[in-house]
């Protein structure tokens, strides 16, 4: 039996997603900071990370945005194959949201029409989106609005398959020492291994949209992510960069099957102000 | 060490702050990033003059969130400087007496910071909304069109920052991770 679902519900909920992802963080971002404001050795750092906190404060309470880089809009659509969507364009109703969610909630418009000629299109669209058929009859929404202090500082590696989980490994802690104080630490790191060019890069913005905190189920998987973390502390890049031993606050890693040729690796690096929130109508 | 100055400031006053110390800075800053930087050398090549003069003056590379009604301005930090690191050396060989950023620069920017006495501030980024608390005017001033890029010219009060590289050419960037790394 098919659901049908209106597309101006879809827009409505993306002009939505848009203000709220841009003035206040989610609880496990929270949680993260708090806990790296503990953890913190440096006296700058932990003052830093101080002022982190005061920052979300002001901006929850008076409607600042977190980061004057409100990012590009990047979603992620599971959309249920027992959906019937109607009242319009998918790609325009998402679109038209973001324009709504920039416009009317003062976000700042980053995108400009053409990357050589560098014309804003004045309403931050359009937005990436990444469209998945899922089973059910259910829409889910995941909006990440992407800063691109971090963005530009990400990296795609296309390994040997005698490299192993060591090549990862350096793959990874190069492409965080290359960003140092670029990124905004303490950063968010998105991994992607397998698939493809492109697929290990959608899977590695896909793992920066994970609760911060949850390990991936695949055990050995879970282990690495403890372990780059602890080694990109080690780092002594710190908070803003300026020294201390809280680079990163968490290392999420999304697998994916490859060829037998290949171990893509994917790091998408995401700043402190990892926005990411969902909606399932 | 805390220093709090005005600005514009002298070379003598800018040989005072030393990479690591903590500067509030009050008086009139301007705002440029990529765009703006753009078209400055654009003007440059062209023998035209700069919307503003560069003596004894502070570029922040910062493109801020418009404002709400009521408000000065938007969300406000520093976006990254390496951007203007192209742009940077002839902005302080002309006079330019510091910026404020975020994150590396190039070796280049660093002579040119050597050379003319000069500093590169860090504004703590990602805190757009605290950095906007400092700020307590804010007025376009030329490349209207460029929306959010446009020159600012902005009054701030006790606006916090950081000197990462000093006019001795010590960088903070270096030795503060250096202190921390356990690798």
């Amino acid at each position: 039996m098919l659901r049908e679902f209106d597309v101006h519900v879809i827009t409505d909920t993306v002009r939505d997603l848009c203000i709220q992802a841009s003035h206040f963080l989610s609880d496990d971002m929270k949680a993260a900071l708090e806990k790296a404001k503990q953890t913190e050795k440096s006296d700058l750092g932990r003052k830093i990370l101080c002022q982190l906190q005061d920052n979300l404060k002001i901006a929850g309470e008076e409607m600042i945005p977190i980061c004057q880089d409100t990012g590009m809009a990047v979603l992620f659509l599971e959309i249920g194959q027992d959906i019937h969507l109607v009242g319009g364009n998918l790609t325009d109703a998402v679109n038209e949201g973001v324009r709504r969610g920039y416009t009317e909630g003062f976000l700042r418009k980053s995108v400009v029409k053409d990357p050589i000629f560098r014309e804003n299109t004045n309403d931050n669209t359009p937005a990436v989106i990444h469209e998945e058929i899922v089973p059910g009859d259910k829409l889910k929404i995941t909006l990440a609005p992407k800063g691109f202090g971090s963005e530009n500082m990400s990296q795609i590696f296309m390994l040997k398959p005698a490299q192993g989980i060591e090549g990862v490994k350096d793959a990874v802690l190069k492409a965080v020492k290359d960003a140092g104080p670029n990124a905004c630490p303490p950063m968010v790191v998105g991994v992607g291994i397998g698939g493809d060019f492109e697929k290990c890069a959608i899977l590695s913005k896909k793992a920066l949209t994970r609760e911060v905190g949850k390990h991936s189920d695949i055990p050995y998987v879970a282990e690495l992510e403890s372990e780059l973390l602890e080694t990109i502390n080690k780092s002594g890049i710190g908070p803003a960069g300026l020294g201390g031993t809280v680079t990163a606050l968490a290392v999420n890693v999304n697998t994916y099957p490859t060829h037998i040729a290949g171990l893509p690796v994917a790091v998408n690096i995401c700043c402190h102000v990892n926005r990411h929130v969902t909606a399932v109508l | 060490m805390d220093h709090h100055i005005t600005v514009p400031y002298t070379r003598e006053e800018a040989s005072a702050l030393h990479s690591g110390d903590m500067v509030f800075l009050t008086g009139t800053i301007y705002t440029a990033r990529d765009a703006a930087h753009k078209r400055m050398d654009e003007a440059l090549n062209s023998g035209q003059e700069l919307p503003f003069d560069l003596k004894g003056n502070v570029i922040y590379y910062m493109g801020p969130s418009p404002a709400r009604p009521g408000n000065v301005i938007g969300s406000a930090g520093p976006t990254t400087a390496s951007r203007m690191d192209k742009y940077a050396p002839s902005l302080l060989d002309l006079g330019l007496s510091g910026m404020i950023g975020k994150g590396k620069r190039t070796e280049d920017v660093r002579q040119a910071v050597i050379r003319n006495g000069a500093v590169y501030f860090a504004a703590i980024g990602g805190a757009g909304a605290l950095l906007s608390k400092s700020i307590v005017s804010s007025e376009v001033i030329a490349y209207d069109d460029l929306g959010t890029e446009a020159i600012r010219k902005l009054t701030v009060r006790d606006f916090p920052c950081i000197v990462v590289i000093d006019a001795e050419g010590n960088n903070l960037y270096e030795t503060a991770s250096k202190e921390f790394c356990t690798l």
